[in-house]
């Protein structure tokens, strides 16, 4: 019974982090070699890269699969989402977003091939999605979890690029850059609040070198996981008594969805009144979604993450 | 009878040991976290009974009284259940491979945590999923034992152990099934399989302590009958012992003690197997000595090995169900390698 269950534990832990992004993500391109200086004139073929290096597009795609909820949401931002015929079981934003049964966690290669697809795009690749999918000879984009905001920008304008959509995709980079921008301008840097981002409801958290952990530092909040972080792979499970002797100022709880957290049930574990976040309203309900997730939505995520230090630093105050 | 006055000695003796062993362990267990409380405040706090003794924070009282305490019971719980079950098995199934999951109970519960939290209230499943794990390893016992049985003859104990094999195979491939179908809580059904003392508390007490009591109560009273079994169904029939009732009472308290233990901590592989094994290695194979001494053991291994899990990475966190075999499957092969060199 051991060994097999550890090993499948071990792999389904594996996905499942994938899944909330990863800080280790492969070379991919920066932006500034070319293959996305051109705005405006959508022109075809187009090269794109991907995770999986350079794709070629010969015409406009107007048979989009989307496996990566993330891509979903690019898609649809910026103005490609009527190219797009289906995504997977897990793209659930916007609303409009044709979903399927199609899984990007345990990819079928029949049944998206089955959609008759121009465009395949998808974000983790459990299998050999992508050559798979070659081999049908359908184009096969990987976007992976971004490890960076820049890469996520990178993405939207590779995916406009793939669209015939660069202009808008511009646009959209652009303006989330300068609210990006703004929030950043707005912090206090020497604010000096504390948080622990909840993953789940074992305490697995993220530290600064992943995605989202990246977010906070912009924000100059310091992560109580930064301490935890070595041999972590960025996502340490965290001892609750150190979170509790840590009493960080802020708790955002990004397992409202999955574990059904909210301030009442932290307020509820044992010794938890103890910290500051609990005691002075400082846990944040996140959703889990746009939380784990590297699109347009994430300026929202770090508004609300912002919104959120200056009610705790106001109160203080 | 002169080997009585020979033989009780030792057995006390070792029994003594398990005894210091437990309390070093229970100890160590409160003293030694991430967070450092000094030794000293430690000793206050136990004299004061879980008070707030004078010159300590609320905040060390409130982790010592709500996080290691019942952190420390939990796994002293669950490991002396893993080892008296594994002990018991190990005799009435005349396997040395037997562990307290033989029978299904490990998938069974992995089915109902799977079910809970893929399928139950989200807002609820601190509650639902120990219950269901609980449920589903008495119902994968309950399948492998009533499928078992009714294929007897004298072969009963491997019929048993052969109805268990498939029983779980079953189990585990329905768990995997809907877990694929909700592979958003994958990370939480693998999060609980493997392990999950970091977010013990006193309901956890309150939910394993009166099964693990039953059931270890029950296990140590027959530990004498469990010699008998072990010699052969034929022969201890022959003297006069019901084989089949003894096996059912062994069963029925070793699912009640490993369902309670799942429940509570998740998969903990191991313990079952190594520390009876141990015991016996150090004192001979008499179940007499080796059920009290795995109790004992069981419960001080597994609290020690907690103790690794929350300081080695501290402030991080390893899964607890990673370092049993980790730790346990070296220290068994040195004990092991000893043993052979000393006979």
């Amino acid at each position: 019974m051991g060994k097999p269950l550890g090993t499948l534990v071990a792999f389904g832990l594996a996905l499942s982090l994938a899944a909330c992004g990863s800080d280790e993500a492969p070379e991919r391109a920066t932006g500034g070699d070319g293959a996305s200086t051109t705005s405006g004139t959508s022109s075809f073929p187009a090269t794109v890269e991907g995770t999986n290096g350079e794709i070629s597009i010969d015409d406009r795609p107007v048979r989009i699969v989307s496996l990566s909820p993330t891509a979903t949401e690019d898609l649809f931002a910026i103005g490609a989402g009527e190219q797009v015929i289906a995504v997977d079981d897990q793209s659930n934003y916007p609303p409009e977003a044709p979903m399927t049964e199609l899984s990007g966690f345990e990819p079928n290669v029949e049944a998206i091939a089955g959609y008759e697809p121009d465009l395949v795009v998808f974000a983790t690749e459990p299998g050999d999605l992508g050559s798979a999918l070659e081999t049908l000879g359908v184009t096969a984009l990987q976007l992976d979890a971004a490890p960076t905001l820049e890469v996520a920008y990178e993405q939207i304008e590779q995916l406009g690029l793939a669209t015939g959509h660069q202009a808008e995709a511009k646009t959209l980079v652009d303006d989330m850059r300068s609210r990006v921008d703004e929030l950043v301008a707005g912090a206090d840097p020497s604010g000096g609040l504390t948080f622990f981002y909840e993953l789940d409801d074992t305490f697995y958290s993220v530290t600064s070198k992943t995605f989202i952990g990246q977010l906070f530092e912009l924000l100059g909040l310091e992560n109580i996981a930064d301490a935890a972080g070595r041999g972590s792979g960025g996502y340490p499970q965290l001892s609750a008594e150190y979170i509790i002797e840590s009493d960080p100022n802020l708790i955002f709880l990004a397992d409202t969805k999955c574990c059904g957290q909210s301030p009442e049930t932290v307020s509820g574990r044992p010794g938890w009144d103890q910290i500051a976040a609990v005691s002075d309203g400082g846990v944040v309900s996140l959703d889990d979604d746009v939380a784990s997730r590297w699109g347009p939505r994430v300026v929202d995520l770090l508004l609300e993450i912002a919104t959120a230090a200056d009610a705790v630093e106001a109160q203080a105050a | 009878m002169s080997t009585l006055a020979s033989s009780v000695s030792p057995r006390s003796r070792a029994t003594l040991i398990g005894l210091a062993v437990l309390i070093a362990a229970i100890l160590a267990g409160l003293l030694i976290g991430p967070v450092r409380i000094g030794a000293a405040n430690v000793f206050r706090w136990l004299v004061s009974l879980g008070g707030t003794p004078a010159g300590m924070s609320e905040q060390e009282a409130s982790i010592l009284t709500e996080l290691r305490l019942p952190r420390v019971i939990v796994a002293g719980l669950v490991g002396a259940s893993l080892a008296a079950s594994g002990a018991a098995y190990q005799a009435v199934f005349r396997n040395p491979l037997a562990d307290p999951y033989l029978l299904g109970a490990a998938a069974g519960a992995g089915l109902g945590a799977t079910i809970a939290v893929g399928y139950g209230p989200a807002g609820a499943i601190d509650v639902t999923v120990p219950i269901a794990a609980f449920v589903g390893a008495l119902v994968g016992v309950g399948l492998a034992y009533g499928l078992g049985r009714s294929s007897l003859g004298g072969r009963a104990g491997t019929s048993l152990v052969l109805a268990g094999v498939a029983v779980a195979s079953f189990l585990t491939a329905v768990q995997t099934f809907l877990q694929q179908q909700r592979s958003e809580t994958l990370r939480q059904v693998y999060t609980w399989i493997l392990g999950r003392l970091g977010t013990t508390g006193w309901d956890d007490v309150w939910l394993a302590l009166p099964s693990v009591a039953l059931a270890v109560t029950t296990l140590w009273i027959v530990r004498r009958l469990l010699d008998v079994i072990e010699v052969g169904d034929v022969e201890a029939q022959s003297l006069g012992l019901n084989v089949t009732r003894l096996r059912l009472v062994v069963v029925l308290a070793a699912s009640l003690a490993t369902a309670a233990a799942v429940a509570v901590a998740g998969l903990i592989g191991f313990v079952g197997i190594i520390v009876p094994h141990t015991v016996r290695l150090l004192v001979g194979g008499s179940y007499r000595s080796v059920l009290p001494l795995s109790v004992l053991f069981g419960a001080s291994f597994l609290i020690i090995v907690d103790v690794l899990a929350r300081t080695v990475v501290a402030p991080a966190e390893i899964p607890i169900g990673v370092i049993t075999a980790l730790v346990g499957a070296p220290f068994f092969l040195v004990v092991l390698r000893r043993n052979r060199r000393a006979t």
